[in-house]
């Protein structure tokens, strides 16, 4: 039977969660790296035992941390994110120009084809690749040297770069996203790069459809359908079919299209979910009540799952990076919550169950389906 | 020989338990010149690997003086130098 493993980083430690294909039965793992923020930990398609993490601390800075036994143990890797040639500036919150700065690693994405090769999402924003399983890191100079990166400003939250996808059938097509820059797309490798975001409207920048400038929370993709996308913005979840060149919004019926994560349906591209969350300024569920929306439809028609979750006195919010699916069938959904509970629907959102009730604040959630 | 002390957290990375002791002149450079060198996972985590500044949220403690804001080039205490006193390294306080 398969089993399932579910990477944990919180704003305390990371922390492992293991069951069978049933998923109800859980056995939990940790702190790792206790007191330390794990911004994000994922494993390689290619290796399930070769992890990832991302440890930052305030005080010490940035370290990532590699297993290669699926998390028993775990070893400090590189941590040299140095920009490329002369950083330069962007702007600042005042709209000073500021230097580049690196303050930590918001996102590790792994190949899919080779255990040693993984990209980091950093803030300030850049993407970084590293070939030799996380010792060294090279920046991709050419995504904030593409042209507008003078202009990017950082959001409330930092201006990081969260989102890295890895095109499953063109190896050479990479998207990310940055928080308040917008989507980005790369067809060499990352070498170059373009703005991708024809059709947000942000009304939080003076031009409201600018090239660049606007909040991206989050992108999702079915590997099925490389050409689709699905973007959970600032305000506005978003749908483009051809590879991010336009976008139309799909939030259709849901009550809020405020929030943060996005996911696709393992096996059906055309299911996706959101966490719709009150306002840019309330982050919490509209009501109390804890609500995933899911839409059969690839958007613009969307339902409530709440069963199982908080319907009173729910005031939480799931970040970006904290939710995931399974490969099982039914597919699994995962989000974790910055109140520390981590929740399963085993039958793709019909019921919900809490893994765990009390970790610290979740930052992000990945689930790996091992054979 | 010079005994530094560092917060948990960072002796964790490192994997020693209690003081290390470190052969350097006694000066902040040297010694943390030195406590790289020999874990190499600490670079980065007191000072910033480009600008060589102290991390804004650590501090540099001994014989009871906050010796943060001295030059990284300035003489440690004699005290420091002679192994009498630890040169702490600290987590700065937070609040909230």
């Amino acid at each position: 039977m398969s089993r399932i493993r579910v990477l944990v980083g919180t704003r305390k430690g990371a922390f492992v969660l293991e069951a069978d294909g049933k998923r109800e039965d859980w056995r939990i793992e940790g702190p790792f790296f206790a007191g330390w923020e794990i911004y994000h930990a994922k494993g390689s398609p290619a290796d399930p035992q070769r992890l990832y993490a991302s440890q930052s601390s305030g005080w010490f800075g940035q370290q990532i941390q590699r297993s290669d036994d699926g998390g028993r143990t775990w070893n400090p890797m590189g941590n040299a994110f140095v920009y490329d040639g002369v950083p330069g500036t962007h702007q600042w919150y005042d709209g000073t120009p500021h230097p580049w700065e690196f303050a930590r690693v918001w996102h590790l994405e792994p190949s899919r084809d080779d255990p040693d090769s993984v990209y980091a999402g950093v803030e300030d924003a850049a993407l970084f690749h590293s070939r030799d399983g996380g010792a060294t890191w090279g920046e991709l100079a050419g995504l904030r040297g593409h042209g507008s990166g003078a202009s990017w400003q950082p959001g409330a939250g930092g201006m990081c770069l969260h989102t890295i996808l890895l095109d499953p059938v063109d190896a050479r097509r990479i998207y990310a996203a940055i928080s308040a820059a917008g989507a980005f797309r790369s067809d060499d490798g990352g070498a170059t790069w373009k703005p991708i975001n024809r059709g947000l409207r942000s009304a939080q920048i003076p031009d409201q459809d600018a090239e660049v400038g606007h909040c991206v929370h989050r992108i999702a993709m079915h590997p099925s359908r490389p050409h689709t996308l699905y973007m959970q913005k600032h305000w506005d979840v978003m749908r483009s079919d051809d590879a991010g060149e336009s976008w139309r919004e799909v939030s259709g019926n849901l009550p809020t299209d405020f929030g943060f994560p996005i996911e696709v349906h393992a096996h059906e591209p055309e299911t996706i979910y959101v966490v719709p969350i009150k306002s840019d300024s309330e982050h919490f569920p509209i009501d109390g009540q804890l609500r995933v929306y899911r839409s059969r439809t690839g958007g613009d028609e969307w339902e409530a799952l709440a069963e199982g979750l908080p319907q009173r006195d729910c005031y939480v919010n799931v970040l970006r990076d904290a939710s995931s699916i399974d490969s099982l069938d039914p597919c699994g959904v995962y989000f974790g919550t910055t109140g520390g509970q981590v929740y399963v629907s085993a039958d793709a959102g019909e019921r919900w169950t809490p893994i765990v009730r009390d970790l610290p604040a979740v930052l992000s959630v990945e689930v790996q389906t091992l054979p | 020989m010079i005994r530094v002390v560092l917060p948990a957290h960072l002796r964790t990375l490192a994997r020693v338990d209690g003081e290390v002791r470190v052969e350097a002149l006694p000066t902040q450079r040297a010694v943390l010149d030195e406590l790289e060198a020999r874990f190499p996972v600490l670079c980065g985590a007191i000072r910033d690997r480009v600008t060589q500044r102290r991390r804004p949220f650590v501090r540099f403690f001994a014989c009871e003086r906050d010796l943060s804001h001295d030059s990284p080039d300035a003489p440690l205490p004699a005290e420091v130098a002679t192994g009498e006193e630890p040169f702490l390294v600290v987590g700065a306080m937070a609040g909230g």
